[in-house]
């Protein structure tokens, strides 16, 4: 059985292969073709996770470790006793998260054939989504924090390539109305805004390596340290990795841990978690930084917090959210597959995973929770008043995002993936849903237009009037209406997705999220903590505006009447669009069943009969160690339901019980006591004009003094050229004028003139003629023999 | 010794009177083959001294001092007719006083 | 000092093969144009395939000079021919020799006027590179270090820009300064030894024969460090960068990028690490102050800059200060990150230049705003584009990545600087992405809304394939150190390994 765990290499290299084959070949596919090997690859993925998940619950969900094939080793310097595999990991985790990403990850590729028909650049969107699906995969598969960053950033990466796919698309600009950089734009802030937070992931990467001398999650062997379970599953080794009959155990060194060399040691054996688990039951550990000594808390603490900002980052949550809303200007399935589904969750699956570290850092709990609340509460608000139907969507991620990440701090690590896989099926729908709006009033756009000139409908004159003058925009709310009728199978789809997003019995988001409020109030009222309080009230509060803004959206679109030509001539789209809401719609209705808790009154021997009591709590606790079940609590469940529907209750007076005005510019919010809120909430509390203000602007100024004053006008043009450059040349002139050509020049120049004088009379001496040098030459000669014989002539002359 | 000797001195006075010969020629004449010709009467009537003088002392060194002269009057002639050649092809005329570009 | 002469080595072949093909263009003058092109490019080829026969025989279990050919030179001053590689030159004698058939490659279509001479320069610096790589006398170091001066400068001077001379006057005279230093350092240091062979001295240094006072030691480590750190360019040295970058024609500034600038790292880690531990060990943290300066300051101008090559250019000082953190971290990982980094710095610094030439060979501008959206009409080149920014902005699974982190790593568990060199330098992760991005945003997205962008035609085989053949490479190389950078490290473990101990044994321990 081990074999098939070793199948997991494949989930990340058939996106691979599919990506590759549309990147070289997609333009000769076509679009049929392109399509199948996208959908195709990601549909395999699917099968191959649910392989594994098999292979699992046989293998009695013993986790196993498994080596990338071909090349084993990452980064590996031994003399500095680095080694980083390319190892994948396969538990209930990881598991979980493929079957989520591959899952939805194929119904929104085949959503997306029929949503991307006709674009010019077909087939590289389908690449994009694959190497999305891969790099997503080896974030949630990787076994340690390295591969996961690789993912981390590779998702990143993709976003941006998705968000900015339409990057010359003009789209609106809040001060300068339309603009081509709008796409572009967004797809850089999401990418700029991804990488502070993964400035935080890298330095809790390096305090992490530093501490334990590894970055596994756990070592292939090893006995993994569960605090509640008294048989703790064995962990083997596949591929290249001796399964060793004797299990290390988990040995505790004695006495001092001199930081990364005693690390070394037991990084050896035990990965990061066991280690943490390890040294947090021995208490009273040190680890050295060079001349500095930390507490083993204080550094567990630092290593979660910076984790936090990387999942910020990625999660979109206060401070960082900011890039989430402007990253819908990508195609829609971008936005439901990458903005709602997967990638955003990527940082609640990080902190989960980490929840050995998070567990036991009390204050960081404390600060995950806070940002968790604050994030859901501003974000629910923010949606309240936006007209973009996809912006209300954007808002929402972000919202329940913050609740997931609630979850986290508050220590509910199955309740938080319990939210993020819900989250994930209604989300998406909602998202391709939403798509399938807007591919329908751009369709009804194009068939008025083409159309509607004879048309006597009056408030089609009227909408002609008021909209030829500026772009339509066929994502506004103002311009839906009555859709209902047009869409039936949109609609119904659309309207599950809002319910369960709202946490209506029995749909998936009220066990979801009602696992969570169980959580928040245990850990506030049980165990009397503030933070969970906090949380409590927050999130309620949170849950009232999501059924709040779900209403308002089902009412602008779906209900009243059509308020422009485009709504009144939406077609519903096509079946390979509405096959994946369908099934999607399913999921939504069902998954939640999957945990359902115990001890729910009057229906619950139906459900746990069937369902099985928090199914999926227990299947995770096999990787989570820190996952537990809450308790149901029926009054919460009630109270949260109660309020939800009131919520819904209060929309629906305000946008459904009357017709709204044609055309419509103004909420009916607007007019009452409530239009200072409503500003806000509109202008999103003005938190991207803050960014801009104090940090954007200013870090553009300081880079263009930088650039031209300090270093071009000071350094580059005063210092080196003016002052040395020409100083150097000032002090060249110096020397060169009255020095050089008075003295020393003049002084060589006479001796010059002097030798050009002897040589002018010594020429004449030249004659050209053969004979005269021949003369010469001879008189030489006998000169030379006079003066050797000169001795023996003086002797023979007796001089 | 069937044959009468022949004395040294007489030898290296022919030699000494064909060089002066050879001098001469070189200094008074100005047609470049004859002052070409007379450089040659000059270095075989120092090769007739070298001769003699090896005959004198039995010593067969000055026969290789000969032999190199005879070869460097040979190269001397080859590369020395083939100047005059291309001389009397740019100035139609072989000589000597025409040839005075190096002038001062 | 007597050295024992040894025969010829595989070495010094892959050193004089550039000249074989120099000598070769240097008298056969009736040359075509076509054919002097293809002499340059094979020879380069040729040299590239003795560097790799010097890689396969390079046996990583060894420490020390492999492939050593000693010859008398000198041998009055006791001045030899010797030259040899160890695990940290041969990678960049094998950056040198991938670096430079590409560079010659991109020349065929982009230079037109005295292309004898061009290509004559292009096969000199060559040899004047792998000169400086494999040289083990410090002498004849110096002299390959001066000689590569000249051919750079009369690429910059002859084929480079509009203020071509003023750069090139500038990179000459600003070099030149430091490399007086060196020489002065040079000829005391062998005055001090009694030799000026490299090897010989950092044995006698590693055993303790020869020591310095402290003082000495330290005037002898400036001496080196200064002419280096113009080299590199160190912050604030870095002024003659981007006039030299901007100047330079497109194959000059992937030399002077991708190779040249090498030079001075490497040069740190072969003589002021080598020669000099206590002298590092202190001076250590200021000159990774200075490198980190370097990062960020590079990475913030850059990002200010309205001409795509002057970012590029800034870019280098960003990101040859990681080099010089790794390096001065005195950590293995730190400098062996700094080894990889060179290469990964010359092979996506190298492929930005390489763009940019080509963009400018279409548009004649180099100007940010000229751009816009050219995806649209280049896909393919936007494609090579957007992976060699991505290298060049650290993303994992790429080449950039494995180097920045590894170099990381090794600050962070430096025992020489404290974690905030680490956490600032990380920083420059974000100013990265921030600089890289503005560009690629500029110029490759965006509205297509300038008409002589419109007419912009896309890289294709049959039309250019000397571009691409030269991108191509590159774009290989970068994933291939991205995924699976083990080897590298491998062959360099040994050497740099050695290095940091004794460095360590020495000047760290005795705090």
């Amino acid at each position: 059985m081990e074999g098939f765990y070793s199948a997991v290499s494949l989930v990340v290299i058939v996106p691979l292969v599919g990506m590759l084959i549309n990147l070289f070949f997609g333009k000769k596919l076509g679009e049929k073709g392109a399509g199948f090997i996208a959908v195709g690859a990601s549909a395999f993925a699917f099968v191959i996770a649910l392989t594994l998940w098999a292979t699992l619950v046989n293998q009695d969900y013993a986790p196993a470790i498994v080596n990338a094939p071909l090349i084993h080793s990452w980064i590996s310097v031994p003399s500095a006793g680095i080694d980083i595999p390319w190892q994948f990991r396969v538990d209930t985790l990881s598991v979980t998260m493929m079957l989520v990403v591959t899952g939805v990850g194929t119904l929104i590729h085949i959503y997306a054939t029929g949503y991307m028909h006709g674009d010019e650049r077909f087939p590289r969107f389908f690449v994009y989504m694959n190497l999305f699906l891969v790099f997503m995969l080896i974030l949630v598969s990787g076994n340690n924090l390295l591969v996961m960053f690789v993912g981390w950033e590779g998702v990143g990466l993709c976003s941006f390539l998705l968000i900015g796919f339409w990057f010359d698309k003009p789209g609106k600009h809040p001060k300068e109305g339309t603009v081509g950089w709008s796409n572009s734009n967004a797809a850089r802030k999401a990418f700029i805004v991804n990488r502070i937070g993964d400035f935080g992931l890298l330095m809790g990467i390096f305090l992490t390596f530093w501490t334990f001398g590894t970055l596994d999650y756990y070592k292939p062997n090893e006995v993994i340290h569960l605090h509640h379970d008294d048989a703790p599953p064995p962990v083997f080794a596949v591929e290249g990795l001796e399964a060793e009959g004797e299990h290390a155990e988990a040995t505790v060194t004695e006495g001092e841990h001199g930081g990364a060399e005693a690390a070394h040691g037991e990084s050896e054996i035990h990965g990061i978690f066991t280690q943490a688990e390890l040294w947090f039951e021995e208490g009273n550990h040190h680890v050295k930084f060079g001349s500095i000594d930390l507490d083993f808390d204080v550094v567990i603490t630092l290593i979660t917090l910076f984790f936090l900002l990387g999942a910020t980052g990625k999660s979109a949550q206060i401070p960082l959210f900011v890039w989430l809303p402007d990253a819908m200007a990508g195609p829609t399935p971008v936005s439901a597959l990458i903005h709602a589904a997967t990638m955003v969750t990527a940082g609640i699956y990080m902190m989960v995973r980490s929840n050995s570290f998070f567990y036991n850092a009390d204050l960081t709990s404390f600060v995950v929770t806070i940002v968790g609340i604050s994030t859901a509460l501003a974000a629910g608000f923010m949606a309240l008043g936006q007209w973009d139907i996809k912006k209300v969507l954007a808002y929402s991620t972000v919202s329940q995002l913050g609740f997931m990440v609630a979850a986290v701090g508050l220590g509910a690590y199955a309740a938080a993936m319990f939210h993020l896989v819900t989250h994930a099926f209604f989300k998406a729908l909602l998202f391709l849903g939403s798509g399938s709006v807007i591919h329908a009033m751009e369709h009804g756009h194009h068939h008025a237009h083409e159309h509607g000139h004879g048309h006597d409908d009056e408030h089609d004159e009227h909408d002609e009037e008021h909209h030829d003058d500026h772009e339509f925009d066929p994502q506004d709310m103002r311009n839906m209406g009555g859709l209902a009728g047009k869409m039936r199978l949109t609609y119904i789809t659309y309207l599950i997705g809002a319910l369960a997003l709202a946490g209506i019995f029995p749909l998936a988001g009220f066990w979801s999220k009602d696992e969570i409020l169980a959580d928040a109030f245990t850990i506030g009222f049980d165990e009397g903590e503030l933070k969970g309080y906090l949380a409590l009230a927050v999130l309620i509060t949170a849950a009232a505006m999501t059924a709040f803004y779900t209403w308002r959206q089902i009412c602008l679109v779906f209900y009243g009447k059509p308020r422009t030509a485009a709504a009144e001539h939406a077609p519903e789209s096509v079946s390979a669009m509405t096959t994946p809401l369908a099934i999607l719609a399913v999921g939504a209705l069902l998954v939640g069943f999957m945990n359902v808790p115990n001890g729910i009154p009057l229906l619950g021997w139906l459900f746990e009969g069937i369902f099985g009591e928090h199914r999926f709590t227990l299947f995770l606790e096999e990787s989570v160690i820190h996952a537990h079940a809450g308790d149901f609590n029926a009054v919460l469940a009630l109270l949260a339901t109660g309020i939800a529907l009131g919520a819904m209750y209060a929309a629906h007076a305000i946008y459904g019980s009357k017709a709204m005005p044609m055309p419509m510019e103004k909420d009916p919010l607007e007019d009452g006591q409530f239009q200072p809120l409503f500003a806000l909430s509109n202008a999103k509390l003005y938190w991207d004009e803050a960014y801009f203000k104090y940090i954007v602007y200013p870090f553009q100024g300081a880079a263009r003094f930088l650039a031209n004053t300090i270093d071009w006008d000071f350094w580059h043009n005063f210092v080196h050229d003016r002052i040395i450059g020409q100083g150097f040349q000032g002090a060249a002139d110096v020397i060169s004028q009255p020095i050089d050509r008075q003295v020393v020049d003049k002084g060589f120049m006479s001796l010059a003139t002097g030798v050009l004088a002897a040589g002018s009379r010594l020429r004449k001496t030249q004659t050209g003629y053969v004979r005269t040098y021949a003369l010469s030459l001879m008189m030489g000669a006998l000169l030379v023999i006079v003066i050797i014989l000169l001795p023996t002539l003086r002797d023979l002359l007796g001089i | 010794m069937d044959k009468p000797e022949v004395a040294t001195e007489l030898f290296v006075l022919l030699s000494a009177v064909l060089f002066t010969l050879g001098s001469m020629g070189v200094l008074l004449r100005r047609n470049a083959i004859l002052i070409f010709m007379s450089i040659e009467l000059m270095l075989n009537s120092a090769n007739l001294a070298l001769v003699a003088f090896a005959r004198q002392w039995n010593q067969s060194d000055a026969h290789l001092m000969v032999f190199f002269v005879m070869t460097v009057a040979a190269a001397e002639v080859a590369v020395g007719l083939a100047l005059i050649v291309t001389i009397y092809r740019t100035k139609q005329s072989t000589d000597v006083d025409d040839l005075h570009a190096l002038q001062g | 000092m007597q050295l024992e002469t040894t025969g010829v080595s595989l070495t010094s072949v892959t050193l004089f093969a550039p000249m074989v093909g120099f000598f070769i263009l240097l008298f056969l003058t009736k040359l075509s144009d076509e054919r002097i092109k293809w002499g340059a490019l094979i020879t380069s080829l040729m040299t590239l395939g003795f560097s790799i026969l010097l890689l396969a025989q390079f046996k990583s279990d060894e420490i020390g000079l492999q492939s050593e050919h000693i010859a008398e030179w000198i041998p009055t001053f006791g001045i030899y021919y010797h030259v040899g590689i160890d695990g940290i030159s041969i990678w960049l004698v094998m950056l040198t020799t991938f670096i430079m058939p590409l560079a010659i490659l991109i020349s065929f279509n982009m230079i037109h006027e005295r292309i004898r001479l061009y290509y004559l320069f292009m096969l000199l610096i060559e040899f004047a590179m792998l000169g400086v790589f494999v040289a083990q006398d410090m002498f004849l170091f110096y002299v390959f270090w001066e000689l590569t001066l000249v051919p750079m400068y009369f690429l910059i001077g002859i084929w480079g820009g509009d203020e071509r001379r003023y750069a090139a006057v500038k990179f000459f005279l600003y070099t030149m300064a430091g490399s007086i230093l060196m020489l002065l350092a040079i000829l005391w240091l062998g005055n001090e030894a009694g030799t000026f062979d490299v090897k010989v001295i950092t044995e006698m240094v590693q055993s303790g024969v020869l020591s310095f006072s402290t003082d000495t030691e330290r005037l002898l480590f400036l001496g080196f460090f200064l002419a280096f750190a113009i080299k590199v360019p160190l912050w604030p040295l870095h002024s003659w960068l981007p006039d030299a970058h901007v100047q330079a024609p497109t194959a000059g500034s992937i030399i002077l990028a991708g190779i040249l600038l090498k030079l001075g790292t490497y040069g740190l880690i072969r003589f002021n690490l080598g020669f000099f531990p206590n002298a590092s060990a202190d001076f250590a943290p200021w000159i990774a102050a200075l490198a980190v300066i370097g990062i960020i300051y590079g990475a913030w101008v850059a990002y200010a800059q309205t001409d795509v090559k002057k970012l590029v250019a800034y870019t280098s000082v960003s990101h040859l200060g990681f080099v010089v953190l790794g390096i001065f971290s005195l950590t293995s990982s730190g400098v062996q990150g700094a080894v990889l980094q060179m290469v990964n710095h010359g092979i996506s610094t190298g492929g930005l230049f390489a763009l940019v030439g080509i963009l400018y060979d279409r548009r004649h501008t180099k100007a940010i705003n000229a751009f816009g959206g050219i995806w649209k009409v280049m896909p393919l080149f936007s494609g090579i584009a957007l992976v060699i920014s991505l290298s060049s902005m650290g993303l994992p699974s790429m080449n950039g990545f494995v180097g920045e982190f590894t170099i990381l790593l090794g600050s962070a568990s430096s025992d020489v600087l404290n974690i905030w060199f680490t956490a600032v330098a990380t920083l420059g992760v974000i100013l990265a992405a921030v600089y890289t991005l503005f560009m690629f945003n500029k110029v490759f997205m965006g509205p297509l809304d300038k008409k002589e962008n419109q007419e912009l035609e896309d890289l294709t085989w049959s039309k250019n394939w000397t571009e691409l053949g030269a991108l191509v490479p590159l774009v290989i190389m970068i994933f291939v150190i991205g995924l699976y950078p083990s080897p590298f490290f491998e062959l360099m473990d040994g050497s740099v390994g050695d290095l940091v101990n004794f460095v360590n044994s020495v000047a760290v321990a005795g705090k």
